[in-house]
């Protein structure tokens, strides 16, 4: 009886919980709790006020207003699964899963039901193949182009040969981490580096094993795919083996400003990826600030503006809307379906004068998709950690990813995931 | 009023003995299997299967596994996350190695392995008990999360060390993969739910659920009456197993499809698990379900009422919801230690004497 009752209140609490149907519903899977928070409130906090400075300033996308949510998953794959479920009656345009575990259980579910989800620079590498994932994006750059792209600045830093050398890969024991294996062994052959493997398990406090044996091996680099707590730990064990910071190269998710603080001036030199501009100066912060923030509609407490991670919120959310208004442009209507955003994802062309009229000139590198292409170009670009000016600063440009070692792994792997699950890959 | 004996006959054994010997219990319960197997399918959407009814129904069997382990037989475990991944694992290997065979079998088939799994490390019961035998069962945790994690035999060497469930069909509707009907994935979990569930009930009435007792109770005096310790405690590991088995391959293959064993059968299962039938009641299969539907359906509900109806912000929700939840939790254990299931034994003794309590 008592299962009953529970039923028939959690039936009234969802009847009343069915908010009003705007023009453009985009939602927000977002972990503002949870062991993942500290990099998840920034992310969140950058993707809604995005949103909410289109509403507030351009009265939403091609005059649709945005109907913005979010819904807490706490990096947890079944929390997940039940935010997906709430969001998807309510025709979502797109969804941002914001975690790899997440992204996996949405592929088939979101092919099956027709709405387009975006994982930027994260979830499945092989969703670049549009052919067989054809609602999967993931723009601007994958896991596989990032591990390139380390590589190529590796071997800038050592004049182009690595024969001899060794690169340890320190990751996130999850299907996350172990992305980057199979690509940094492809590049091992090519470049002769030799690669050991140094996995970190959930949540990743406790690694002095891992330093350890990096104490003992020596490698001449450290690669790291980390996320959350793992970073900061990470980062504070190679302070204490006193390893050469700039010999220590992090992915996209292991660069912000919560990961290399704790470390204070030790970790001074750290480098990270990052497919993202990193100033504070942008012409967007003075409307974010007009429009979102003076205005006390701004995400969260308002603190993370102009972090790394808020940045990557704000692009993120730069793409959707590029390509809601690409979708717009189209099939020319404001009130777009997710089957038409899926068109505009796929003509994405984000190039310099886009970045210029978002008040973000520079920002990112461009993105020309296709049907074929739901990648990008692959470009990323190494930051480093400043300690005196308490901030990351960018080394390098966008440097190109090896697309000779990445395009057979990419078609290797998605025709194992369409033959798996029956798909017959092209474009309808 | 309810739940009385009068006028309510018995004139044979088997129906003296029958698993609801109260008529007015009797027909609680026919009402409930027909609402579950005749009413709800029809009005299932895919939120309410989802979000509700399959964490639901294949938490109360995992709930059910373990209560024959914890709470009929006394040994206390805390692997029950490394038994669900067994589970899940043997499924998908299974699935993929055989793809001709159906899915229900398979899952069958996963919980018989998961009971040989189970009798392995449930050896060390004999020499070690209580807290030792946690700390046993936990190394058992942990373990198998590290083996499914390390040897890439066991996610057929993909990329990303994630499996996944292929599609599948029963009588020629999809029960696994993305383009299951929500119906059709809830009938088949109710099917091994209610199957576990008299499965249980029946085995734990019985001499083997009497000797798991007697050897929860007090071992040497079930010794000395001549119950075999080695034999029991085993076949406790087996069954309790086998059912959780079969909860974990029901978690990977028809609910959440693609799965990571660090993540999804990770310490905080089997603590959740654990909770869940200490909060509904040591050695009950009702408290198994009330427990189950407690952990999973009252945070959907809190956040609903909080986020959906309140407009509170997410994260203050989730906050507020760990709170309570573990709140409420410590109220019942103050207020009922022996958990919602025996709240509802004394909710019907009081509803046998009302409207007149004396």
């Amino acid at each position: 009886m008592k299962t009953t009752a529970l039923i028939t209140a959690a039936a009234a609490a969802m009847m009343a919980a069915a908010p009003a149907m705007a023009d453009l519903f985009v939602p927000s899977l977002t972990y503002r709790s949870g062991p993942y928070a500290a990099n998840g409130i920034p992310t969140a906090d950058g993707y809604a006020d995005y949103f909410t400075l289109l509403n507030e300033r351009d009265g939403g996308i091609g005059g649709a207003k945005v109907a913005f949510e979010e819904c807490e998953t706490g990096y947890n794959t079944e929390k997940g699964v039940e935010c997906y479920e709430a969001v998807k009656s309510k025709n979502p345009l797109a969804i941002h899963p914001w975690s790899t575990g997440i992204t996996y259980q949405l592929i088939p579910k979101a092919t099956a039901d027709g709405i387009p989800v975006h994982s930027v620079g994260y979830g499945r590498t092989s969703a670049k193949n549009g052919e067989v994932f054809r609602w999967i994006f993931n723009y601007p750059a994958n896991y596989w182009d990032g591990a390139s792209v380390a590589i190529s600045h590796i071997l800038d830093q050592e004049g182009g040969d690595l024969n001899g050398k060794k690169v340890a890969l320190v990751y996130h024991n999850s299907a996350f981490g172990k992305e980057p294996i199979r690509t940094l062994e492809e590049l091992g052959k090519i470049h002769g580096y030799e690669l050991s493997l140094l996995p970190v398990d959930h949540p990743g406090q406790e690694q002095k094993s891992q330093w350890l044996q990096i104490r003992r091996e020596r490698p001449d680099y450290v690669i790291m795919w980390g996320w959350g707590v793992m970073n900061q730990v990470a980062i504070q064990e190679a302070v204490n083996i006193r390893f050469p910071m700039d010999h220590f190269i992090g992915i996209w998710w292991s660069g912000s400003e919560n990961d290399v603080r704790p470390a204070g001036e030790g970790a001074n030199g750290y480098k990270a990826l990052t497919f993202n501009g990193l100033d504070k100066d942008y012409p967007i912060f003075d409307d974010l600030k007009k429009y979102v923030h003076d205005a006390g509609k701004g995400a969260g407490a308002g603190d993370q503006v102009g972090t790394v991670l808020y940045m990557r919120g704000l692009y993120s959310a730069m793409m959707t809307a590029e390509a809601i208004k690409k979708a717009q442009e189209i099939h020319g209507t404001p009130d777009v379906t997710p089957a038409m955003v899926r068109d505009g994802y796929e003509n994405l062309d984000i190039n310099a004068a886009t970045y210029e009229a978002n008040g973000l000139p520079g920002f990112g590198p461009d993105i020309k998709g296709s049907c074929q292409n739901h990648g990008g170009q692959g470009l990323g670009a190494v930051s480093q950690w400043d300690a005196a000016a308490d901030k990351f600063v960018l080394i390098t440009d966008y440097i190109e990813s090896n697309q000779d070692v990445i395009q057979p792994l990419i078609a290797e792997d998605s025709e194992a995931y369409a033959t798996e699950s029956g798909i017959t890959p092209g474009c309808e | 009023m309810f739940y009385r004996e009068a006028g309510d006959f018995k004139t044979s054994y088997v129906d003296d003995n029958q698993t609801f010997p109260i008529k007015f219990d009797r027909w609680r319960y026919y009402a409930v299997l027909f609402v579950a197997f005749c009413v709800v399918p029809f009005f299932i959407n895919d939120y309410w299967a989802n979000a509700i009814f399959l964490p639901f129904l294949i938490y109360a069997i995992a709930a059910i596994g373990l209560n024959i382990l914890v709470g009929y037989c006394g040994q206390v475990s805390l692997g029950t996350g490394g038994f669900m991944a067994v589970g899940a694992y043997a499924t998908y290997k299974l699935m993929t190695s055989f793809p001709d065979v159906n899915l229900f079998f398979h899952i069958i088939i996963a919980g018989g392995i998961t009971a040989i799994v189970g009798v392995l490390f449930g050896l060390p019961s004999l020499r070690i008990k209580g807290f030792y035998l946690a700390v046993a069962t936990l190394a058992a945790q942990f373990f198998l999360v590290w083996l499914f994690n390390r040897v890439p035999w066991f996610y057929n060497y993909s990329a990303s060390g994630q499996i996944n469930a292929p599609e599948r069909t029963l009588f020629g509707h999809a029960i696994s993969g993305p383009a299951s009907e929500p119906w059709a994935v809830y009938l088949f979990c109710l099917v091994f739910t209610v199957g576990s569930a008299i499965l249980a009930r029946n085995l734990t009435r019985g001499t083997q659920g009497r000797k798991w007792m007697a050897i929860r109770d007090m071992d040497i005096a079930a010794e000395i009456i001549g119950v075999n310790p080695l034999v029991s405690k085993l076949t406790a590991f087996a069954v309790s197993s086998f059912f959780v088995g079969i909860a974990g391959a029901l978690f990977f293959a028809v609910y959440l499809g693609a799965v990571e064993v660090g993540e999804v059968y990770g310490i905080n299962k089997s603590f959740l698990v654990l909770f869940m039938i200490i909060i509904g009641g040591l050695g009950s299969i009702f408290g198994s379900f009330a427990g189950a539907a407690f952990l999973v359906l009252l945070p959907v509900l809190l956040k609903n009422l909080l986020v959906g109806t309140l407009g509170w912000p997410t994260d203050l929700a989730a906050h507020l919801e760990l709170m309570i939840v573990g709140l409420l939790i410590i109220v019942f254990l103050i207020a009922e230690p022996h958990g919602l299931a025996q709240l509802w034994r004394v909710t019907k003794e009081k509803l046998r004497l009302w409207p007149f309590p004396h």
